[in-house]
């Protein structure tokens, strides 16, 4: 009986405190610069082009292999705008696979990709959260605002470029070499999503 | 009791047993894999004589995900994100587990700070853990209000891990070798303050429902298991220590900077669930002090050690264990050289206490069975894997 009476005191002086709670879809909490939310690739504002090279570290190094990415020639690097040779054409997240580990953060050596704070992503269509590179580049603008963003690794331009590439390549290589199958069952289990897809 | 012959579709394993009383026989009843008591996708089945159970068989697998298989095919850094989601209430000490493995195999020691952050971590997530469990076994006996209250505190636990990891629950944070970035400048000033309001709310959950009559009456006395049939079963953690043996492995076998810190082995003694609930509330209050310990001891310094980026640990194999705040969860890695585990092997203690459930359930009521499940305080995607 007593201790009831405790567990009531408690609860009773439970309501006379302010409510710890958020009405969520009206209100919401902010969350911390840390925050890992979908990756999303920065802008490098000086020369007007993205970061990302295309080296493919980052789509090796993915747990879920969710991304993908290609690249080309950099166009200013022959104008003599640009450091970088190599610049990234096309690069598709599939955030519904993504599982936020921040992996691809860790392995990108020029900074290119970070963890945005955009984490309320939510689309009908099974597949419409493949984004490609313009949202992803959106949501890096966003990000780098949003947190004052600085670049933070040795930025990849002359000798340090050269040694963080050489560095990165070797990675691959040896990455490349330690792989026992490619990854063919995702890749068919991707497939078969898009015909249903495309079905549907 | 009932005239209805139990179904027989259901994968039984229970025979049935006619009553001894003309034209009765013993009922079966499914519990679970749907059922809000059984945390998770877990399905017992019950042979009951009226309300009392006769016999029990688990059921699992409904979550099984392969963990360990897919293990051989993930780079060692990749794996992390894997114990990640094994216990997922307490992933940083999931997380310690495999890096420790990894680093005894390949002989690196991370650097002084990164342990210590490491233990802090582990140690709050112990306490969210607990409190995890202290509000969903209120739950399961009709207590609401104790959930409310634990949550509030568990969501600041929750808060400070996504100011050091950058997430709430999946961190990946611990590395091989150390961690991932260092912690934030204010990390130990909001670590010491979040540690007197956990203390506070300890506290309060503590008085709200530990004592409470109705409380007592339906877990004292309830799924008794004595400390030598609890070892035979091969329990660990508070399950075992409820029961009066004092085995814990930050002080059996210190690993990390256990050694330098100072704490208590909370255990009970009557090996019921009343034992088995409080021994969680006075390893928290542990817990609050070995936090506070450890950032006493906390020096700038480097957070990872010098290391290749991909683990290529050499062959061998390694057997590590922490406790976890379910017990004894140990992880075997087989290594061939690779920078992949050649095999890899989980000790899942969910899945070990979880076997002492029969002996622990028989003779009781379906509404302690209930009771029981909730003191053995299983995680399914630790169980399956
Ligand atoms: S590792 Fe970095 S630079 Fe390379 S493809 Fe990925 S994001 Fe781009
Ligand atoms: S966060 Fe992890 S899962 Fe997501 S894209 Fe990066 S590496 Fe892949």
């Amino acid at each position: 009986m007593l201790s009831g009476l405790r567990g009531l005191g408690v609860t009773l002086r439970g309501a006379l405190r302010p409510k710890v709670t958020f009405e969520y879809p009206k209100e919401h909490l902010p969350v911390d610069n840390r925050f890992m939310g979908f990756p999303a690739l920065t802008w490098d504002v000086a020369r007007d082009e993205p970061y990302c090279t295309g080296c493919m570290v980052c789509v090796r190094y993915c747990p879920t292999q969710c991304m993908s990415a290609k690249m080309q020639d950099n166009e200013k690097f022959s104008e003599g705008v640009s450091h970088r040779k190599k610049i990234i054409e096309s690069f598709e997240i599939n955030l519904g696979r993504c599982i936020l580990c921040g992996i691809c953060v860790d392995v990108c050596n020029f900074d290119a990709i970070e963890m945005s704070l955009e984490h309320e992503r939510s689309e009908r269509l099974r597949n419409a959260n493949r984004v490609d590179l313009p949202t992803l580049l959106d949501m890096g603008r966003v990000y780098q605002v949003e947190v004052g963003w600085k670049q933070s690794k040795p930025n990849a331009a002359s000798p340090n470029e050269r040694a963080a590439a050489k560095a990165a390549g070797e990675e691959a290589k040896a990455f490349e070499e330690s792989v026992v199958e490619p990854s063919d069952p995702d890749d068919s289990v991707n497939t078969a999503e898009e015909t249903g897809e495309d079905a549907a | 009791m009932t005239e209805n012959a139990a179904p027989t579709n259901m994968g039984s394993t229970i025979t049935q047993v006619p009553n001894p009383e003309p034209g009765t026989v013993d009922m079966m009843v499914n519990m679970g894999p749907q059922h809000p008591a059984t945390h998770g996708v877990f399905r017992m089945e019950l042979r009951v004589d009226g309300e009392q159970i006769q016999d029990l068989v688990p059921h699992i697998g409904y979550l099984h995900r392969g963990s360990e298989k897919l293990c051989e095919h993930e780079l060692y850094s990749q794996i992390i994100t894997l114990f990640d989601r094994l216990d997922y209430v307490s992933n940083f000490n999931n997380e310690l587990v495999i890096v420790s493995a990894v680093e005894k195999l390949m002989d690196v020691a991370p650097p002084p700070r990164a342990e210590l952050i490491r233990i802090i971590m582990c140690e709050f997530n112990r306490i969210a853990s607990h409190l995890l469990f202290y509000g969903t076994f209120a739950i399961d006996m009709g207590a609401i209000t104790p959930l409310l209250y634990n949550f509030r505190d568990r969501e600041k636990i929750q808060a400070l891990f996504e100011s050091v990891s950058g997430a709430r629950m999946m961190h990946n944070y611990f590395r091989v070798g150390g961690v991932k970035e260092d912690v934030a400048d204010d990390f130990e000033s909001r670590s010491l303050a979040l540690c007197n309001e956990l203390e506070y709310g300890i506290d309060e959950t503590d008085r709200l429902l530990t004592e409470n009559e109705i409380f007592l009456e339906r877990t004292s006395g309830i799924g008794v298991i004595s400390g030598e049939d609890a070892l035979d079963w091969g329990l660990s953690g508070p399950v075992l220590r409820a029961s009066g043996v004092p085995y814990d492995v930050r002080v059996e076998e210190p690993y990390s900077r256990y050694d330098e810190l100072d704490f208590g082995i909370p255990v009970g003694s009557a090996g019921d669930c009343w034992d088995r609930f409080y021994v969680r509330i006075l390893e928290a209050r542990e817990s609050v002090s070995i936090i506070r310990q450890a950032i006493a001891l906390m020096e700038p310094g480097d957070t990872m050690a010098q290391i290749r980026r991909i683990a290529r640990p050499p062959a061998g194999e390694v057997y590590a264990h922490c406790e976890n705040p379910r017990g004894d969860l140990g992880v075997y890695i087989v290594s061939e050289g690779g920078d992949r585990p050649y095999r890899l092997k989980v000790r899942p203690p969910s899945f070990c206490n979880l076997q002492a459930l029969r002996d622990l359930t028989v003779g009781h009521y379906i509404a302690d069975a209930v009771v029981i499940l909730g003191t053995l305080d299983i995680v399914l995607g630790e169980v399956d894997r």
